[in-house]
This record gives C-alpha cells, sequence and structure tokens, in this order.
C-alpha cells in the first residue's frame, strides 16, 4: 500500500503510522505523546494561514506544524 | 529524613495532588509545564516525617528540555525514598511507557491514576489490581481534585514510606533498556488491565473546540473574550478599589491623625504621609489584585491557552517564536517571572532567549494597578477602559516589534508539537487557593519593596531640612532637574520622574511614590493629578511605565534563567531605548497635532 506524509490528511482523514523519520529527541517526543509504528491517527482540524494540524492520536489530542507532520509517515484509511 | 518525589509527564495532576497531601498552594493549571522547578514540603507519612517533593512533568527520561533536566538532575543528584508516580487515566495507553521506564530504575514506585473522574467520564476503565499485578507495583486509583479515593491512596503510600529505603541513582540514560521492550511490556499491561472505547466520549471538548478553534471565527473571539475580561476586571475592580481607598482614608482621619498628634511633625510626616498614605494607596489595590487573578485562575485552568498557542502559532512562526511563546506572554500578564521561567519547556535555546526578551512587554499585574489609577484619575469612566486596552494593544505590539527586530539573532528549528487538553474548570478549592497565593505573594513584596520605597522616596522629597516638601530644593527635585534633558522631550515632569525611579525596582512603588511625593492619597491625589497633568503627558507617562523595564525581580530571573550577563543587558538596555523613542514620538505628535 501506498504511504504519504501526515501533512498530506486533510481533517477528518485518518491513517497508521508506519514511519517516524525524526531526529531522536523528535522521536522520543512523539512517543511519550503516542506516536508509535502502527497506531492510528485522526486529523481534527488545521489552523489558518498554514498553522499547526490538530489530530488525535488514541486518547490524546496534540497539535503540530505542518514541517513536523511531513517527517511522519502514514499510511492512509479510506 | 526520608524524601518522596512526584513524578509524572506533564499536566497529570501531580502539584493538584501535592497541594491535597501537604496543603500547600503550588500553582496548578491545564497545560503542560506550569511546574519548572523543584517545590518541597513537610508532611507526617508512614508515621515519620517526610520531604515531599513536586517536580515538573517529563514525557521520558530521556528528556532534553531544561525543565525536564531539572528532574533528572534532582534523581541524579539525591537519594530517593519513594517515587510517586501520578498517571492520567485517560491517557494511560500511552503514560504507561513513563512508568515503565521508572520501574527499569529499580526505584521504590507507588502508582496514582488520577483523574478517574474523567476517565469515567470518558468511558475508561481500568482494572486496577490487575494493572497493579502486572505492573508488580502497588497502585491506586484517584481523584486528585475532587478527592474520590485520596483516603485509600493516602494508606497505600503510608505503607509504601514504612517498608522503603533510600534508593540513588547515576547516569539514567545509560540505565534505559530498549524502547521495544517497553512497549511489549505496555501492550501487554493494557490489554489485560485497561478497556478504551473506540469512540471517545469527551463531546463538550469537542463542541468548544468546535466553536473556539473556528478557522475564521477563533482568532477574533479570542480578542473578545480577553477583551471581556479586562473590562470585567476594570468595572468589578475598580469600585472595591475605591472602596478600600476611602476606608483606609477614614481610618487615617478618625484614628490615626489623632492619635499621632502629640508626635513630633517629622515623625508624623514620615509615618503618616510616608508610610501611611504611600502602603495605603498601593493596599488598595488588593482587591483588584485577587480578582485578576481569580480570572487567570480560571482561563489557566479552562485548557484555553493551549487553544491560543493552537491559533496564533502561524503568526508566532513569523517572528521566529512559537505558540508556546504567546501562551508566556498571556502568563506575563499575571507576573513575569514565573512567565520567564515558564519557557523552560522550550528546547532550543534562542527560542528560549528571543520567548525571554519579549516577556517583560507583558503588562503586567503590578503595571496594571498604576494604568487603573492613572486612566481613572485622568479620564473619563467612559474612556478610562478604552485606554487600558490601548496599552495592552502596545504591549502585544512592543513584543512583536521586538521579536521581529531580534529573531535573526535569536534563529531556531526548534519543532513544535503540544497537548490540547481537555477543557476544565476550577473548583473553589483551587479560586481560593491561587486567589490567597497571589495575596500573599502581593503582601511579600508589599513589606519587602514598598516600604523601603516609600520610606526613601519621603526622604528624597524632605531633605535637605528646610526645603518645601517636593519643591526643586530638594534632593528628588535636584535629581529630577538632573534627568529634566532626558524626560522633558517625552512629558515627563520631576515628580513623575522619581516615580519612574523607584518603579524600576517594582511597579507597585509608582504609585505609592506619587501619593508620597504629592502629599495626598486616594482620591484627593487623583484629584490633583487631573489638575497638574494632562492626557498627553499622562499618556506618555504610562507608554514609558509600560515599556522601560518590569522590575528588579524581572531582572533578576532572566539573568539567572539565561546566565548570560550580554543578554540580561540587551533585556535592561534595549526596552529603556525603545520607551523613550516611543514616548517621545507619543508625546511630540500629539502636541504637534495641537492636544
Ligand atoms: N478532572 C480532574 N482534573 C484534575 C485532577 N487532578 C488535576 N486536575 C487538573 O489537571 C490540570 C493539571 O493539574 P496540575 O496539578 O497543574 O498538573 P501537574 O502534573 O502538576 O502539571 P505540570 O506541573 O505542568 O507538569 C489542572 O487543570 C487540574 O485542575 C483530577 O483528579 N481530575
Ligand atoms: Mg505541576
Amino acid at each position: 500500500m501506498n504511504t504519504v506524509k501526515l501533512s498530506a490528511l486533510k481533517p477528518g482523514e485518518a491513517g497508521i503510522i508506519s514511519a517516524l523519520n525524526t531526529e531522536e529527541d523528535l522521536f522520543h517526543r512523539l512517543a511519550a505523546l503516542g506516536f508509535r509504528i502502527g497506531k492510528q491517527v485522526n486529523v481534527i482540524r488545521g489552523a489558518r494561514f498554514a498553522g499547526p494540524l490538530q489530530v488525535r492520536i488514541g486518547t490524546t489530542d496534540v497539535m503540530l506544524r505542518i514541517n513536523e507532520a511531513r517527517k511522519i509517515d502514514i499510511k492512509p484509511l479510506s | 529524613m526520608k524524601r518522596v518525589a512526584l513524578l509524572g509527564m506533564p499536566n497529570t495532576g501531580k502539584s493538584t495532588f501535592f497541594n491535597r497531601i501537604t496543603g500547600a498552594s503550588a500553582r496548578v493549571g491545564n497545560w503542560p509545564g506550569v511546574t519548572v522547578d523543584l517545590l518541597g514540603a513537610k508532611v507526617l507519612l508512614g508515621g515519620e516525617i517526610v520531604e515531599l517533593v513536586d517536580l515538573p512533568g517529563i514525557y521520558d527520561l530521556h528528556g532534553f528540555s531544561d525543565d525536564e533536566q531539572v528532574v533528572r538532575h534532582f534523581l541524579e543528584n539525591n537519594a530517593v525514598d519513594l517515587v510517586l508516580l501520578i498517571v492520567n487515566t485517560s491517557q494511560i495507553e500511552r503514560q504507561l511507557s513513563l512508568v515503565l521506564q521508572i520501574k527499569q530504575l529499580n526505584l521504590p514506585a507507588v502508582v496514582l491514576l488520577n483523574m478517574s473522574d474523567e476517565a469515567r467520564k470518558f468511558g475508561i476503565t481500568v482494572d486496577t489490581q490487575q494493572m497493579g499485578e502486572v505492573l508488580d507495583l502497588p497502585t491506586v486509583s484517584l481523584s486528585a481534585k475532587y478527592g474520590t479515593g485520596y483516603k485509600e491512596a493516602y494508606q497505600l503510600i503510608n505503607r509504601a514510606v514504612q517498608a522503603s529505603h533510600p534508593v540513588r541513582l547515576e547516569r539514567i540514560r545509560e540505565m534505559l533498556a530498549q524502547d521495544a521492550q517497553i512497549e511489549a511490556a505496555m501492550e501487554a499491561a493494557l490489554s489485560k488491565a485497561v478497556q478504551i472505547p473506540v469512540q471517545l466520549s469527551d463531546n463538550l471538548t469537542a463542541r468548544l473546540d468546535h466553536v473556539l478553534l473556528h478557522p475564521w471565527f477563533g482568532l477574533p473571539l479570542f480578542f473578545v473574550v480577553m477583551y471581556v475580561l479586562f473590562q470585567a476586571i476594570f468595572f468589578l475592580g475598580s469600585p472595591l478599589q475605591e472602596g478600600v481607598g476611602w476606608a483606609l482614608d477614614q481610618l487615617r482621619q478618625g484614628v490615626l491623625d489623632p492619635a499621632l498628634a502629640p508626635a513630633p511633625a517629622m515623625l508624623r510626616g514620615l509615618l503618616l504621609d510616608g508610610i501611611y498614605n504611600g502602603v495605603g494607596t498601593v493596599a488598595a489595590f488588593v482587591p483588584i489584585i485577587i480578582l485578576f487573578f481569580l480570572f487567570m485562575a480560571i482561563v489557566e485552568d479552562t485548557g484555553y491557552l493551549s487553544r491560543a498557542a493552537f491559533l496564533m502559532d502561524a503568526l508566532m512562526s513569523k517572528m521566529g517564536l512559537d505558540g508556546r511563546s504567546f501562551v508566556m506572554m498571556l502568563m506575563g500578564f499575571g507576573c513575569n517571572v514565573p512567565a520567564l521561567m515558564g519557557t523552560r519547556v522550550m528546547r532550543s535555546r534562542a527560542l528560549r532567549l528571543l520567548t525571554m526578551l519579549t516577556i517583560p512587554f507583558s503588562l503586567c499585574s503590578a503595571r496594571l494597578q498604576v494604568f487603573i489609577f492613572i486612566t481613572t484619575a485622568l479620564f473619563t469612566p467612559r474612556a478610562a477602559p478604552v485606554v487600558l486596552f490601548s496599552l495592552y494593544m502596545f504591549s502585544f505590539a512592543t513584543a512583536f516589534l521586538t521579536a521581529l527586530l531580534f529573531k535573526k539573532r535569536f534563529q531556531n528549528t526548534e519543532p513544535f508539537i503540544l497537548e490540547l487538553p481537555p477543557y476544565r474548570f476550577p473548583t473553589l478549592r483551587q479560586m481560593a487557593l491561587r486567589g490567597w497565593h497571589e495575596a500573599r505573594h502581593f503582601l511579600n513584596r508589599a513589606s519587602k519593596f514598598i516600604i523601603a520605597g516609600v520610606v526613601l522616596v519621603w526622604l528624597l522629597t524632605h531633605f535637605p531640612a528646610g526645603a518645601a516638601p517636593a519643591s526643586p530644593q530638594t534632593w528628588a527635585g535636584m535629581i529630577g532637574a538632573f534627568l529634566s534633558p532626558l524626560l522633558d522631550p517625552i512629558g515627563i515632569n520631576q515628580q513623575l520622574a522619581i516615580a519612574l525611579i523607584f518603579g524600576f525596582v517594582a511597579k507597585e512603588i509608582v504609585i505609592g511614590s506619587l501619593a508620597v511625593i504629592y502629599g495626598m492619597e486616594g482620591t484627593a491625589l487623583m484629584g490633583l493629578m487631573g489638575h497638574q497633568l494632562d492626557w498627553v503627558q499622562a499618556y506618555s507617562f504610562m507608554l514609558f511605565t509600560l515599556i522601560y523595564t518590569p522590575c528588579l525581580s524581572t531582572i533578576a530571573t532572566i539573568r539567572s534563567e539565561s546566565k548570560s550577563l550580554p543578554f540580561t543587558l540587551l533585556a535592561v538596555g534595549w526596552p529603556l531605548g525603545l520607551a523613550w523613542l516611543l514616548s517621545f514620538a507619543f508625546y511630540q505628535g500629539a502636541r504637534a497635532l495641537g492636544y
């Protein structure tokens, strides 16, 4: 199946994390917030003017910039 | 003495639990990173006095940010007898990783599954006994905020303290095992003891976010909320302040004046016109301060701050900052000092420094007192709130301008990732604690700075002996004359100059010293100032007061947090220059326009 970047998902779309292409410290922070390979993310909304995305991962809501979302590979769920 | 530490991820209720068990009033807020420093208190646990330590939240033990380093440093330099691991039950599926990391270090620990009230509401159930068995750690479920399950938790902790022995860790990072191992253990524990519904049932938060984070209305709504809050403080607070002022006036006329009539004139002047008037004028603001911080407590506890970060991040990133910097500016509206320390959650030093450079422009509650006083004295009741709001706008504008000008020198690529916690509301108890805490803090400053300040001002305005009070012949007059080439062009007269000098130490002294300089307090003082100054001078004075320097404590905090003298000098020098330039532009501009 094809993978996309998390930043490519639209509000309301969801996917399964397949890879985290980040530096070590960001990797640890993402893991602690629940971003682990195989977990599902739902994109809730994006802020205006290319601001951060609000995503839900498990029971936690997290915001992250598009820049960071680009480092996360996703298998989209249709 | 045994030492017990509170550990957990940010925003899980560690400080709430700490307050409940020790009776302390540590700051609590629905924002990850409220506690950024150690806070210890002594409590009776397991039949002996132990030291309980509230720590900043940590996401994991790999942590790199300054607040996380506080924790690692603490664990590596102190023997700990017991760790209380606080977990937000609703987020147990990810927070268990920290529990397992701590367990690897062989620290004796008790697991407190907190926020059981929310977990129940969201439909999440944890079999506490199962969880305890899988983790092989004593485990209990409770709500630190509402107190359910607290008794059981307390007893469990007592037993654990009795059985404990000190453990000292070194080189924590090297002790951590493979993440994969932890992940497997997590899955095992979760599948055995935890049930999470497929669809979370936090409708309230979803509905509120739908409105408050609306793509078009979110940001305007934020400013409307701010505007309404500040107006409310002004409208509710002003009568309270006048009431207290009136009462203090009556006390002086009815009791103190007659009682001190036999005392020598000099002493009477110092005690009544100096200390009593000065401190009284400041003390009249205590109700406003309490009111202000009650509102602050509500805003901080609702979780709206994280939403503000979400809404503002795009704009902030253009200035080299991020959403958290904006939240720190908002926190700075209460007091700049905790806001400066709150930047510890940032990992990039450049981002931290740039944010610290902007925070002192936040119109803190001490400056608010000065502005309420002057706007009430010089503007109509209709205009005063608008004038006040314009100063808040200047506060944002100068902070943003500063970031824009300096972002090149403090470039950073810090990633921006932040939790959005559910909306919450403080209990009455939490609000009362906060109000009391701030009132005490204020009285503390009052007794330290303000009394010394007004005594000094009184001496400066009454000596050398023989000079008419506050006349050009007094020391204060000489200082004023010396500074007049600098201050005349911005419309600040010699009386105000003395107040500004003392405002450098703490803004509370400004009104106190005005009371001493003009030899009056409360309404009489306002009346006199209304006569002697026009609105252009007053506004110029307020602009300068807003921008020039927060206070000595802020400068000391900038120094200790940045650990850099050149940076501290920049953080003092730049606002001074900017204050002068803006006041100059305003004053000369308004005069040129014929005002
Ligand atoms: N519903 C509910 N809310 C709680 C409970 N305990 C704490 N809170 C709220 O959770 C938020 C965070 O509480 P704090 O005590 O500041 O959390 P902390 O772990 O000290 O946070 P940091 O210092 O930022 O790491 C506040 O809004 C509290 O009112 C609880 O048992 N139930
Ligand atoms: Mg705390």
